[in-house]
């Protein structure tokens, strides 16, 4: 089985069969990172560019031990440091990386669509590793290998996800993603927000914290990015926490068997109080599987014959 | 092309026959069981390898661990393939250090699934010793790789596929040629 793309840039669009190819693929490669020997030849050879134009530690790192993992040949490129300051184009960037026989370039931007427009115009396949407010793919992929590897599925779990959802690309992966999956997932946040029409995409919607996570399978904790009060988002940290902070008495809410999710960093006593981040060591799962994620998609978009753009 | 079944190789008691001769075999050369450990290799070899461990149990006393290896991330031909294998898993749930370590397969071609298994088992350890089990050898080596145990020998013409399909996998025990 193949994908049917020669990118990843997105969750949208994805069949279900494909995300569960990638789940399964990295359920095997998972292995190589507990081995003592943590490295595969599969990618030898290849040559893999992180093209960072966001701040970044877990997914760079992730995606760098990924590759490497796979003895793939990985470079960095931090665009504080490069010549984008001298004002080089997105696309002129790209091209002189493909120029140098790159085979992957995973692309962090914060403009939403830029690893689209590079995919079509560059012949190496493009990982979206988050792109403005639109999708950060492989987040979604290793947060459904976690939930699927604690509960054993992702059918028919109820999941809630928490925060500035107008502003997460890792609520939109999530979303299409558990949906496709079959999950049902209810979004909750203060007004300012929730985008408006997010149910078209499937979720339902709660300004009510607790009424939220009744009953929920999975919580899902978006970071609070401090920012967004200067925007007028919140009126402060203490009553966004009250009203929309993950502690204890919110978790007893939810299922018995409930997980606690959170993509990182956290932010300690605002969106996830302290007892409940030191309860959960699922968030840690998180970080683990990630690599093994990011293994597979490389792997899989690394086959020969590429499947047409 | 739809390949349709040619012949008959093994039946069920074909296939136990050979399996007790490879049994006796492993343990007359390794001269017992000491140290010895069976890895099968994803798919085929997996089941056979649990076989054969159990054979060596009733005629040794001693039943040897059983691993399963899976060698799709050591392929040498994943470049060009179209589409990637899904691997599966590989369970080596002991030290494969100093042991007397029998590859178990299915059926020996090319020689390359064997090459990509003592890539894989390098990165787990280091073996005294590693023999090769196989129930059937069709031939047509590319690399010079070759099995100490053989259950059957078998010409084939590169046209043709070998099929060996086990009760534990749901089906009857035989070993059959396809052809067009």
């Amino acid at each position: 089985m193949a994908l049917s793309s020669k990118d990843l840039l997105g969750i949208r669009g994805m069949a279900a069969e494909e995300i569960r190819l990638i789940l399964d693929t990295a359920a095997t490669f998972k292995d190589v990172s507990e081995r003592d020997i943590k490295k595969v030849p599969t990618l030898r050879g290849k040559t893999v560019i992180n093209l960072f134009y966001e701040a970044s530690t877990r997914t760079r790192t992730s995606f760098e031990l990924a590759g490497k993992r796979l003895s793939a040949d990985m470079i960095n490129i931090s665009t504080l440091t490069s010549s984008v300051v001298k004002g080089e184009t997105l696309l002129d960037t790209a091209r002189n990386i493909e120029a140098m026989k790159c085979d992957i370039i995973i692309v962090r931007h914060s403009c939403s669509g830029a690893p689209e427009y590079l995919s079509t115009r560059i012949k190496s396949s493009v990982i979206n590793a988050g792109d403005g407010f639109h999708e950060h793919p492989t987040q979604a992929l290793l947060d459904m290998f976690t939930i699927r590897e604690k509960l054993g599925r992702l059918e028919g779990l109820t999941a809630v996800i928490v925060g500035d959802i107008a502003h997460s690309r890792v609520a939109r992966s999530n979303l299409c993603g558990l949906t496709t999956m079959g999950a049902k997932v209810r979004v909750c946040g203060p007004p300012t927000m929730i985008p408006p029409g997010i149910e078209r995409m499937g979720a339902k919607v709660y300004y009510n914290m607790d009424e939220a996570v009744d009953g929920a399978d999975v919580i899902m904790m978006l970071r609070l990015q401090l920012e967004r009060q200067a925007a007028g988002l919140f009126p402060g940290v203490r009553e966004y926490a009250r009203l929309y902070g993950l502690n204890l008495a919110r978790v007893a809410r939810a299922t018995k068997h409930a997980m606690v999710m959170h993509p990182g960093p956290m932010n300690r006593g605002v969106e996830i109080s302290s007892e409940v981040a030191d309860s959960t060591p699922v968030i840690l799962d998180q970080v683990t599987n990630g690599v093994a994620v990011r293994m597979a998609v490389m792997f899989l978009l690394s086959g020969g014959i590429k499947a047409e753009a | 092309m739809s390949l349709k079944e040619k012949a008959l190789i093994l039946d069920k008691a074909g296939i136990d026959r050979a399996l007790t001769r490879i049994a006796h075999e492993i343990l007359e050369k390794n001269k017992g069981a000491k140290d010895l450990v069976l890895v099968g290799i994803q798919r085929g070899g997996v089941h056979l390898a649990k076989r054969l461990a159990a054979r060596i149990k009733e005629i040794e006393g001693v039943e040897p661990s059983v691993g399963s290896l899976d060698i799709t991330m050591y392929r040498d031909d994943l470049a060009t393939r179209k589409s990637q294998p899904v691997p599966q898993a590989t369970d080596i749930a002991f030290d494969i250090q100093d042991k007397m370590m029998v590859l178990v397969d299915d059926v020996i071609y090319t020689g390359r699934t064997i090459r990509a298994a003592l890539n894989s088992v390098m990165d787990y350890g280091r073996p005294r010793r590693i023999q090769l089990a196989v129930l059937v050898d069709r031939g047509h080596r590319e690399l010079p790789i070759r099995a100490d145990y053989v259950g059957k020998n078998l010409p084939t013409s590169a046209k043709e596929k070998v099929d060996v399909m086990l009760i534990e996998d749901g089906v009857e025990d035989r070993v059959v040629i396809l052809a067009e």
